[in-house]
């Protein structure tokens, strides 16, 4: 269990956290979420003792973390893949931790089998690669066996299996009863491990809820509607009757309207109203990242701005879609070529949009994931997390 | 490399490893089931956690099967002891201070072995002092480094979660780091004062008693780690290398400087003191006899300036570490 009360860090003008309050408890995921700079890594830091609050406490079962007695077995911590230092080797560095702790030395060896780096144990660590590192430092995290783990971005420069494997240890940890609070920018990933939400922006509590708590009182769900294709009148049509009825109507790329503010039943009557054949109706819930990025947009610090590239590029004139910049018209349309004798590359299919590579078009993300199991929503998270990262 | 060849991840594969690993210790208690605990629940927190586990009030969650051992200084001690062994900053600045030691102390011996006559009633030990003046810079920079590099590679950060007791860290640092200079200065000056002391027997009126000695081996080896002590804690201080590496040859060097520039009578008390007192003079002192006529501090005196010095220095330095964030 993990306590903040009023938690609050300055750094001379600048509030990197402002009276935060908020509980970890033991027995599931805690996903700690916020965008870049909003203050995650410092309160991670404040409750490891690594800084002194400016204000207000956090503890860890009742304590302080410098007064816990066997410390680094109660508290398991990954901050940074990087801290470490580069010319000791993987194991030379658990070692020493190892021994710091009074934990023996075998376990060493145990850890590096779990994160599946035993093959370069005994190479220095100034040449790993960043999931290496996040590898290493999970390990470190997991070497006391501690009932507390702190994992800040445990997922970065993950491969997918990497990612998956981090998604599950978080989940098999929390479910032996230990307290894991993990931070991320990823929504999206956070939406498959976490069972609880802690987000933050600019420093101040936005949100402490439940997952489903979080989606359900931060995106408005809406239905897909579809007319048939071709019959643009009809479309137009329906969309001014479900205006007047007091709907918000955006169309989709695909020529779908995606509608809010009306149930299904009245969007069906209307479509009878004005004789118009629908070839799609469906409920769709917002994704997480929808609901996350509607959360914290106000508190974004460092928002990225479309590359304009003027002059260069005639703008795509299509009205009602927001086109990303950035992703030229027809990109995902003119797949790699295929060499002669090679086989089509399986995963270059046209058919989903390209992701916008910017946050800045939050609203109408297209085809937002769905909520639900994991599988499906893996793929998806990828490529979010690249163009995140690309940021 | 990087993805290991398990399968991915089944849930239960890395946290349940523990249980072998302790056949040792008490019988491996089963992961116990959070439910079981007395559960000082918190309203409303159902919602969102695993079927059947409703959270512990404390943080006993979670009860590793490891045996649990309070860690103590010697724990600390060994860690640190593997730090220092393990990364190639020491391997190099001890080597080149060895060689320096004992390069430069048998270059000068024969020198002054193949120049016929009598060298007076110079110590023949005091050959060695030229080479352990051009150590003194590697071991400042281990000193340094032994602490900074921490800081530098965000190290620290990772170090302080596994002992929150910045004291013990810096103890053990400065134990470590202080032992193996010291028995690798001893080596080195004790071996370069013997070969001294044969090369030149005879050529020298002046033989040294026990406590010459004394003085250019272990007084001179307590001195150099002494020095290196407070390079570690000035690196903990600054917390960056090349500052501190900077800022010890600056301690090292720039009193001899600075009193070049002291001409006028107003300033002579000033450049004395400024000659008499540093760290080269004070070296020098270890290798001294009667007849050199030291007016500064003599005999074993440069040694306990030098550990009030240092002591004072990790005083701050302690006081650093647990005032500001690391």
């Amino acid at each position: 269990m993990i306590e903040a009360v009023g938690l609050t860090k300055r750094y001379g003008a600048k509030t990197a956290v402002h009276n935060l309050t908020f509980q970890v408890r033991p027995g599931a995921v805690t996903g700690f979420l916020g965008p870049n700079g909003s203050g995650k890594s410092t309160t991670m830091r404040m409750i490891l003792g690594l800084d002194v609050p400016s204000a207000g406490r956090v503890t860890i079962g009742g304590q302080p973390f410098h007064k816990l007695p066997n410390a680094p077995r109660q508290v398991g911590a990954l901050l940074d893949a990087k801290a470490v230092h580069g010319g000791r080797s993987a194991r030379m560095h658990l070692l020493s931790l190892a021994q710091l702790s009074g934990i023996p030395a075998r376990r060493v060896d145990e850890v590096l089998g779990v994160v599946g780096l035993q093959d370069v144990a005994r190479k220095r660590s100034k040449g790993f690669s960043l999931g290496m590192g996040q590898r290493l430092g999970i390990a470190a995290a997991l070497l006391g066996d501690p009932q507390v783990l702190l994992f800040d971005e445990p997922v970065n420069g993950l491969d997918p299996e990497g990612i998956l494997w981090v998604r599950n240890l978080m989940r098999s940890l929390a479910a032996e009863g230990r307290t894991v609070f993990v931070s991320s920018h990823l929504m999206s990933e956070m939406a498959l491990t976490a069972d609880h939400l802690i987000v933050i922006g600019r420093g101040q509590l936005m949100a402490d809820m439940s997952v489903k708590d979080f989606i359900a009182a931060n995106s408005a769900g809406f239905a897909r509607v579809r007319t048939p294709d071709g019959e643009t009148e009809a479309r137009e049509k329906l969309t001014a009757a479900l205006v007047g009825a007091g709907a918000q109507v955006l169309p989709e790329q695909d020529g779908a309207l995606r509608v809010t503010g009306l149930a299904l039943p009245r969007i069906s009557d209307i479509a009878h109203d004005v004789d118009t054949r629908l070839w799609e109706l469906s409920p769709h819930q917002a994704s997480l990242e929808e609901a996350y990025m509607r959360m914290t947009q106000g508190a974004v610090d460092y928002r990225s701005t479309q590359d304009q590239r003027s002059g260069l590029q005639a703008p795509p004139a299509q009205p009602g879609w927001q086109q990303p910049a950035a992703v030229p018209q027809g990109w995902a349309e003119q797949a790699y070529p295929v060499l002669p004798g090679e086989q089509p590359n399986p995963y270059a299919q046209p058919a989903p949009a390209p992701q916008a590579p910017a946050p800045a078009a939050p609203a109408t993300p297209p085809t937002p994931p769905p909520t639900g199991p994991a599988p499906q929503g893996a793929p998806a998270d990828l490529t979010k997390r690249d163009s995140e990262d690309a940021r | 490399m990087t993805t290991p060849q398990q399968p991915p991840a089944p849930p239960q594969n890395a946290p349940q490893t523990p249980p072998h690993a302790a056949p040792a210790g008490p019988a491996p208690v089963a992961p116990p089931h959070p439910g079981a605990q007395p559960a000082a629940g918190h309203p409303g927190q159902a919602q969102g956690y695993w079927p059947g586990q409703a959270p512990a009030g404390g943080p006993a969650g979670y009860v590793s099967p490891i045996p649990i051992r309070r860690a103590t200084l010697l724990d600390a001690v060994a860690s640190e002891w593997t730090k220092i062994r393990s990364v190639r900053s020491t391997m190099w600045t001890l080597g080149i201070m060895v060689l320096l030691v004992l390069g430069i102390g048998f270059l000068a011996a024969t020198l002054v072995a193949g120049q016929d006559g009598d060298t007076g009633n110079s110590s023949p030990l005091a050959l060695g002092f030229f080479g352990v003046l051009l150590g003194i810079i590697c071991v400042v920079t281990l000193g340094v480094l032994t602490i900074s590099s921490e800081y530098g590679t965000g190290m620290i950060r990772t170090t302080l979660t596994a002992c929150p007791d910045r004291g013990r860290v810096l103890a053990a640092k400065s134990l470590v780091f202080f032992l193996l200079t010291f028995v690798i200065t001893l080596v080195s000056t004790g071996m370069i004062a013997m070969v001294d002391s044969t090369l030149l027997n005879g050529m020298t009126s002046y033989s040294p008693d026990a406590d010459a000695w004394l003085r250019a081996t272990v007084g001179v080896s307590l001195y150099v780690a002494t020095l290196g002590l407070l390079g570690l804690a000035v690196g903990a201080l600054l917390r960056h290398s090349a500052g501190a590496i900077t800022v010890m040859l600056g301690v090292v060097l720039l009193p001899m400087v600075l009193s070049l520039f002291m001409m006028g009578d107003a300033l002579s008390d000033v450049r004395k003191a400024l000659i008499e007192y540093s760290i080269p003079m004070q070296l020098s002192a270890f290798y001294a006899t009667e007849a050199d006529h030291m007016t500064g501090p003599t005999g074993w005196t440069p040694l306990w300036i030098m550990l009030g010095v240092a002591a004072v220095a990790l005083a701050g330095a302690y006081a650093s570490m647990t005032k500001r964030d690391a």
